[in-house]
C-alpha cells in the first residue's frame, strides 16, 4: 500500500513537472511555430519569471531583497511583466534582423541573468538562492496538497490552450503564419511584419515567465541553477520540435512525452552506482540531443505536425518552413 | 601606468588575439555556410581535451602537440558536417542554428563523459614574468601566445589572399548564387571553412586553456565574446573578426580599471556582460560592423 502510494506521488510530480513544461512549450510555439522566432534563452526568461514571483511573495528576509509577502495573483502577474518588458527591449534591437541575431541575443540576455543572479547577493542571495517561497495549497493535508497544485497548473495549461488556440485560428494567428511563409506577401498586402513578431516575441516570454514562476511555487526554492540552460533552454526546445511545432496539442503532447523519458532514466542511472551514475547523466544528454538531431533530419514535423485552419479540414498541410 | 599595461592593457591583448582565432571561424561559418554557429565553443573545448590528452600521453609543450589536436578536432569538425549540418544543408537555415544549438550539449556532454567535469591544467607550474625597461612585467606564457596567434592570423591572411581555395571561400562569402555560377565547388569550400574555423578553435581553446585552465565550460563561456567579436567586426569578414576580437578581449579587461574613482569601472564579475552591451550597441547603430560585413 505504502509502495502504491509512492506511485502515486511520483506520479502528481511527473504531471505537475509536464504541465510546466507544457507551459513553456506553449510559450515557445507562440514564437518559434507561429512566428518562427528563434529563443535560445528560454532559461532566462524562465529565471526571470521565478525570480520576480518568488521575491514578491515570500515573507521578508535579510539574505534578499524583499519578502513583500504579495498575493500569488501578483506574484505570476509582475513576472509576466517583467519578462514581457526584457523581451520587448530585445526585440526592439533584433526583430528587424534575422532569427540568428535574436538566438545570439536571448542566449546572451539568459547569460547577463546570470551574472546579475551570481554578483548582486543583496538581492537574490547569490548561490544559495530563494528559500520558503510560499506554495499555493500547502496547508491542505497530504496527498490534497499536492493534487490541488497539480490541478492548478492543469487548468492553467488547459485555459492557455484553450486561449492559443483561438489565437492561431484568429486573423493574429493566419497573419503570423503568412509571415513565415512569405514575408514579402505580408508586407505587400500592408501588414506591420515586426509589430506581429513583436507580439507573440513578448507574449511567448511572458508566458515562459509564468511557467517559471510556477516553477519557483512548486519547488519552494528558486537558485542559479533554475537558469541552467540544459534542463530549461534545450529540453525545452527538444519538446516542440519532437512534439510538433505550431500545433499546440503537439507541443503538450511533447512536453509530457519527453519529460516522462527524462525523468524515467534518471531514476534508472539512479540505481546505478554513484560514479557510473554521473557519468550515465552525460549520455541522457547525448541522447536527447540525437533524438533531436533525428527529428530535424527525419521527421521535421514532429509527431503533431501543424494543421492550418483556413484550408485544413483536419488534414495535415505541410509547410515551406518545416518542410526539410 | 605600468600597472595599468602589466594587469589589464596586456591580459587585455591576449584575451583578445584568443577571441579573434575564435571568431574567425564563427564569422566565416555564418558568412559562408550563412548560420550562427552554436556549437562553436564546443568544438573549441574538444580541441582543450585533445591537447590535454595528448600532453599526458607525450609530457610535450602543449603547443608542440597543438598541430596534432587541431587535426583531431578539425576531423571531428568535419564528421559533424557529415552526420548533422549537410543533411539540413537545403532546409530553411534556422534548422542548421537548431541543429547546432543541439550539437552544443552533445559534444559537452560527450567531453564531460569522457574526462569528466575536474579542472586540469595543461601548463603546471608557476612562472616567472619577463621585465622590460624595469617597469612592464610580461609572462612568458603571454608572448609564446601572443606570438602563435600572430603566426595563425598571417596564415589565415595568406591562405585567403593568395590561395584558389581562399579566394572561393571569399567569395562565396560575398555571395553564394555568383560563385556558385563561376564553377566554384561548394561543398569544397564548406569543408575548408570546416577545417580553418575547427583549427582555429582548437588553438584558441589551447591558448586560453595555457593562459588559465581546462575545464568543460570554458568553449561555451567564450561563445558569447566570440559572437560579440564577429558582428562588431562584420559577419564574413575575417580580418573585421580579428579586430573585433582585440577590441572586446580589451573592452572586458579594461572595464575593471579603475578609470573614475579607486574602485574598477565595473565590477569585475559582469566583465562577460561588456561583450553583450557592445554588441548589443553594434546591432542597434551598425549591424553590418566595423568592416561592413553582411547583415541577413
Amino acid at each position: 500500500m505504502d509502495q502504491l502510494y509512492g506511485y502515486m506521488l511520483y506520479l502528481i510530480a511527473l504531471l505537475t513537472m509536464g504541465g510546466i513544461y507544457s507551459i513553456l512549450t506553449l510559450g515557445l510555439n507562440v514564437q518559434w511555430g507561429f512566428g518562427g522566432l528563434f529563443n535560445a534563452g528560454i532559461a532566462g526568461f524562465f529565471g526571470i519569471g521565478a525570480y520576480s514571483s518568488a521575491l514578491l511573495t515570500t515573507a521578508p528576509s535579510l539574505r534578499h531583497l524583499g519578502g513583500f509577502e504579495m498575493p500569488y495573483l501578483v506574484g505570476f502577474a509582475a513576472a509576466m511583466a517583467i519578462s514581457g518588458v526584457i523581451a520587448y527591449g530585445i526585440g526592439k534591437v533584433c526583430l528587424r534582423l534575422r532569427s540568428d541575431y535574436l538566438a545570439i541575443a536571448t542566449i546572451g540576455i539568459a547569460e547577463i541573468f546570470r551574472l546579475i543572479l551570481k554578483n548582486e547577493t543583496w538581492a537574490t542571495n547569490g548561490p544559495r538562492g530563494v528559500t520558503q517561497i510560499p506554495k499555493p495549497f500547502e496547508t491542505l493535508p497530504e496527498p490534497w496538497n499536492h493534487l490541488a497544485f497539480l490541478g492548478l497548473v492543469l487548468g492553467i495549461v488547459l485555459v492557455l490552450y484553450l486561449m492559443l488556440e483561438v489565437v492561431r485560428q484568429s486573423p493574429w494567428g493566419r497573419v503570423m503564419t503568412a509571415i513565415r511563409e512569405n514575408e514579402t506577401a505580408v508586407k505587400a498586402a500592408g501588414k506591420n511584419v515586426e509589430k506581429f513578431r513583436m507580439e507573440s516575441f513578448v507574449i511567448g516570454c511572458m508566458i515562459m515567465a509564468l511557467a517559471g514562476a510556477l516553477m519557483a511555487h512548486y519547488l519552494k526554492f528558486v537558485d542559479p541553477n533554475a537558469t541552467e540552460p540544459l534542463l530549461a533552454t534545450f529540453l525545452v526546445w527538444v519538446m516542440l520540435i519532437v512534439g510538433g511545432s505550431a500545433n499546440n496539442k503537439g507541443a503538450i503532447l511533447g512536453a509530457f512525452l519527453i519529460w516522462t523519458v527524462w525523468s524515467a532514466t534518471e531514476i534508472l542511472t539512479g540505481f546505478l552506482p554513484t560514479e557510473l551514475a554521473i557519468r550515465t547523466a552525460y549520455v541522457r544528454i547525448f541522447l536527447i540531443g540525437l533524438a533531436l538531431q533525428i527529428f530535424l533530419q527525419r521527421f521535421p514535423q514532429g509527431f503533431l505536425p501543424e494543421v492550418r485552419p483556413a484550408i485544413g479540414r483536419g488534414e495535415p498541410v505541410v509547410t515551406k518552413d518545416t518542410k526539410a | 601606468m605600468a600597472e595599468f599595461l602589466n594587469f589589464y592593457f596586456i591580459p587585455g591583448l591576449v584575451l583578445g588575439s584568443i577571441y579573434a582565432l575564435g571568431a574567425i571561424g564563427i564569422s566565416m561559418t555564418f558568412g559562408i555556410l550563412r548560420f550562427a554557429n552554436f556549437a562553436h565553443g564546443e568544438i573549441m573545448t574538444l580541441g582543450v581535451y585533445f591537447a590535454w590528452s595528448l600532453v599526458q600521453l607525450t609530457g610535450l609543450h602543449p603547443l608542440v602537440v597543438l598541430p596534432m589536436a587541431m587535426v583531431l578536432t578539425i576531423l571531428v569538425a568535419l564528421l559533424v558536417d557529415r552526420g548533422f549540418y549537410k543533411p539540413l544543408r537545403n532546409a530553411p537555415v534556422i534548422m542548421l542554428v537548431i541543429a547546432s544549438f543541439g550539437l552544443m550539449l552533445m559534444i559537452r556532454s560527450a567531453v564531460q563523459f569522457f574526462w569528466g567535469v575536474q579542472l586540469k591544467t595543461v601548463l603546471p607550474g608557476i612562472q616567472f614574468p619577463w621585465w622590460l625597461f624595469d617597469t612592464i612585467r610580461i609572462l612568458p606564457k603571454h608572448v609564446l601566445i601572443m606570438g602563435c596567434a600572430i603566426v595563425l592570423m598571417f596564415g589565415v591572411h595568406y591562405l585567403l589572399a593568395y590561395t584558389k581555395i581562399g579566394k572561393a571561400m571569399r567569395a562565396m562569402s560575398d555571395s553564394p548564387e555568383l560563385a556558385r555560377l563561376t564553377g566554384i565547388d561548394t561543398e569544397k569550400v564548406v569543408m575548408a571553412t570546416w577545417i580553418v574555423g575547427a583549427g582555429l578553435a582548437c588553438a584558441a581553446g589551447v591558448f586560453l586553456a595555457i593562459d588559465t585552465q581546462v575545464e568543460t565550460m570554458m568553449g561555451f563561456k567564450l561563445l558569447l565574446p566570440m559572437f560579440a567579436a564577429a558582428i562588431l567586426g562584420g559577419i564574413g569578414r575575417p580580418y573585421g573578426a580579428v579586430a573585433g576580437g582585440l577590441i572586446i578581449g580589451l573592452a572586458e579587461e579594461l572595464s575593471a580599471y579603475p578609470w573614475i574613482t579607486d574602485a574598477p569601472l565595473i565590477n569585475p564579475g559582469y566583465k562577460a556582460g561588456v561583450a553583450f552591451v557592445i554588441m548589443v550597441g553594434m546591432l542597434i547603430w551598425r549591424p553590418t560592423g566595423l568592416f561592413k560585413g553582411r547583415v541577413f
